[in-house]
C-alpha cells in the first residue's frame, strides 16, 4: 500500500521567536529550519509501516519555496522512497494547502495520508481535517496508536478527557499526536542515499487552485511579558502570602 | 445574520468551556443559537438554554451524534451553518477535530484558537506557542472559528431560550466508534478549575502524584503535569498542561518539580497567580512565578497539605 505523507518546514522547536520590530511578522532571516516535528513522526510512522510489511511505498510531498526540498531530502534519509517538491513563494493558509494536496491525493491514489496535527509555526491544526474532508475521506486524528488490518485502519487518539478509538475504512487521513512514536535520526549512508533518490518539482500556480486566502494577517506583536515575583523562605510565607496577599485560598 | 455556537457536552451534562464560549459569541453578534449534536440528550439541551445571551437552541438527538464523530459532526454544522456569519466552538479536542471539516465543506478559512474578539470579523490569536500573538481579519462570508475559552469570561445562566428539535441525521459508513478510555476523577476538569497543581518530572514517580492529592482535594483543584511527566509515565496524557496538551488560565496555577520549558508556560502562563516548587532556584519557572518556594518537594508538599 502506498502512504502519502505532507511535511512542513517550520522553525526548529529549540530556536527562540524574534518578532519584527514593524509587526509584519516573525523574524526567520537566517534562522535555523527544519522538519515540522509532528511532521517528523508522520514520516516515522510511515516507515515503522513499511518496515511491518504492510506499506510498499512512501511518498513526501511539501509546499513551499525552494529550501523546502531540505525537508523532503531529510524525509527521505528517513525512509520515505521519493519526493514531491509544490514549489511556491506565497505564504499559503491551511485551506489553500488542503486544496493542493487534495490534488497530489487524486493523482498518487494513496491507502493511507499521514500529517502531523499541527505546525509549531501557526498552530493551526487545520489541514489533515481539511484533507479528508475535500477528498470525502474518514479521519483519525490526534494519534498515539496506529493499526492496519485489511482495509481498515483502528486509530487510538489523544482527546482532552483521555484516549478515543475509531475504526476507518482505508482509504483514510490520520494526524500525528506526540506520542505516536520517537522519530529515529537518519544515519550518514541513508543521507548520501537520499540525495539520489527521485524529487519531482511541480509549480504551485498549474494545480488550478486558488492560492489567495480571505484572511489577512494585519499584525504579530510579542506577548505581554510576565513579571517574576518574589522568593519566599517557607511554606509557611508561602500559605500568608495566598491568603492575605493574593487572596486566592 | 445569526451566529451558530457548537456545544461542548457528555450526552448528559453542559461541559463548562460552553458558558466561555458564549461569551466570545457575544463580542461578535447579538442572535446566538446554540446546537446540540449528540444522543439522548436532552438535559443538556436544557442546560444550554439557560445561557444568558442565547435565543434559540437547536437539538440533534440522534445516535450518529452519540461520540461526535468528525465525519458526522462536520456534515451536520455545514449544512446548518451555510445560514449563519459566524461558526463558533471551543478549541477542545472535539472542536479542533470536526471544525476544519466544516471550513473546507463551506469553502472557508478557519481561524484556530482565538483569545480576542476584536471586532466581527477582526480576531487575535496566538502563534508560534504563545511566543508571538497575531491579529487577523477575515474576509470570507462565514467565519469558521475555534476559541480558546480559557480566555474569556463565563456569563450567567440566567437566560431562557426557545429549544427546537432538528431531524437531520448525518451517518457515514467509513469510520466508526470503537471505544474510549477516559479518566474518571471527582475533581475539577483541568480547563475548568479555579486552581490547579501540576507535578513535573521532579515528581520523580507517577505513587509520588498521591502528594498533590491532598493538596488538590483541600483546594478544590484539578491535577496536571509537565509534558516530561507524562512523557515518562507517570500519568496519563489527558493530564498535560502546555501547547500541545491543555491551555488553562486559573486563578492560582501550582507547579511542583516543574522546570518550565517553555512548550509549559505556554499552557499556564496566562494563570493570575502562579506558585513554582522546585529544588533548583535557577530553574526557568521561578522567572514568571509569582511565588517562589526553593526546596525539596518532598517535604514541602506534605508541610503545604498540613497547613491548609
Amino acid at each position: 500500500m502506498k502512504i502519502l505523507v505532507p511535511v512542513k518546514r517550520a522553525i526548529d522547536y529549540n530556536v527562540k521567536v524574534r518578532v519584527k520590530s514593524d509587526q509584519s511578522g516573525v523574524d526567520l532571516a537566517n534562522t535555523k529550519m527544519a522538519i515540522n516535528p509532528f511532521c517528523e513522526i508522520a514520516v516515522e510512522e510511515a516507515v515503522r509501516l513499511r518496515e511491518q510489511g504492510i506499506a510498499s511505498e512512501i511518498v513526501v510531498v511539501s509546499i513551499g519555496d525552494k529550501a523546502c526540498q531540505e525537508q523532503i531530502r531529510t524525509a527521505l534519509a528517513l525512509g520515505a522512497d521519493r519526493g514531491l517538491h509544490i514549489e511556491t513563494e506565497q505564504s499559503l493558509e491551511s485551506l489553500q494547502i488542503a486544496k493542493l494536496l487534495q490534488k497530489v491525493v487524486e493523482a498518487e491514489q494513496p491507502q493511507l495520508v499521514i500529517l502531523g496535527k499541527q505546525s509549531i509555526d501557526s498552530d493551526n491544526n487545520q489541514t489533515g481535517q481539511m484533507l479528508a474532508a475535500l477528498c470525502g475521506l474518514p479521519q483519525g486524528t490526534f494519534a498515539s496508536k496506529v493499526e492496519i488490518s485489511g482495509d481498515k485502519v483502528k486509530v487510538t487518539r489523544e482527546v482532552d478527557g483521555g484516549l478515543q478509538t475509531v475504526s476507518l475504512t482505508l482509504p483514510a487521513v490520520v494526524t500525528t499526536d506526540l506520542r505516536l512514536n520517537e522519530p529515529r535520526y537518519a544515519s550518514l549512508p541513508n543521507i548520501m542515499k537520499a540525495k539520489r533518490k527521485p524529487l519531482d518539482v511541480k509549480a504551485a500556480a498549474d494545480f488550478g487552485v486558488e492560492l489567495t486566502s480571505k484572511v489577512k494577517l494585519l499584525k504579530v506583536e510579542a506577548p505581554a511579558q510576565r513579571q517574576g515575583g518574589v522568593k519566599v523562605a517557607d511554606v509557611a510565607e508561602l500559605v500568608a502570602k495566598l491568603k492575605n496577599e493574593a487572596k486566592v485560598i | 445574520m445569526a451566529i451558530l455556537v457548537y456545544v461542548e457536552h457528555d450526552n448528559a451534562h453542559l461541559k463548562a468551556e460552553n458558558l466561555k464560549l458564549v461569551d466570545a459569541a457575544t463580542k461578535m453578534g447579538s442572535e446566538l443559537h446554540l446546537l446540540v449534536a449528540g444522543y439522548q440528550c436532552q438535559d443538556v439541551a436544557q442546560q444550554a438554554a439557560t445561557l444568558a445571551g442565547v435565543s434559540k437552541v437547536l437539538v440533534a438527538d440522534d445516535a450518529a451524534y452519540e461520540h461526535q464523530l468528525a465525519e458526522n459532526i462536520g456534515e451536520l454544522v455545514t449544512e446548518l451553518g451555510r445560514d449563519y456569519s459566524h461558526i463558533l466552538a471551543a478549541a477542545t479536542t472535539t472542536g479542533k477535530n470536526f471544525m476544519p471539516r466544516v471550513a473546507a465543506l463551506l469553502d472557508v478559512a478557519q481561524i484556530s484558537d482565538i483569545i480576542k474578539v476584536e471586532s466581527a470579523d477582526t480576531f487575535v490569536r496566538p502563534i508560534y506557542a504563545g511566543n508571538a500573538i497575531a491579529t487577523v481579519q477575515s474576509e470570507d462570508a462565514i467565519k469558521v472559528i475555534t476559541v480558546r475559552t480559557s480566555a474569556f469570561d463565563a456569563v450567567e445562566q440566567s437566560g431562557s431560550a426557545v429549544v427546537e428539535a432538528i431531524s437531520l441525521s448525518k451517518e457515514n459508513s467509513l469510520s466508526a466508534f470503537v471505544g474510549a478510555e477516559l479518566t474518571k476523577s471527582e475533581r475539577p476538569e483541568l480547563t475548568a478549575a479555579r486552581v490547579v497543581i501540576s507535578g513535573g518530572r521532579g515528581m520523580q514517580n507517577g505513587d509520588n502524584f498521591k502528594l498533590l492529592e491532598g493538596i488538590a482535594d483541600k483546594l478544590g483543584a484539578a491535577i496536571g503535569a509537565s509534558r516530561a511527566a507524562v512523557d515518562a509515565g507517570f500519568v496519563p496524557n489527558d493530564m498535560q498542561v502546555g501547547q500541545t496538551g491543555k491551555i488553562v488560565a486559573p486563578e492560582l496555577y501550582i507547579a511542583v518539580g516543574i522546570s518550565g520549558a517553555i512548550q509549559h508556560l505556554a499552557g499556564m502562563k496566562d494563570s493570575k497567580f502562579i506558585v513554582a516548587i522546585n529544588k533548583d532556584e535557577e530553574a526557568p519557572i521561578f522567572q514568571i512565578a509569582d511565588y517562589g518556594l526553593v526546596g525539596d518537594l518532598f517535604q514541602i508538599l506534605p508541610e503545604l497539605e498540613a497547613s491548609l
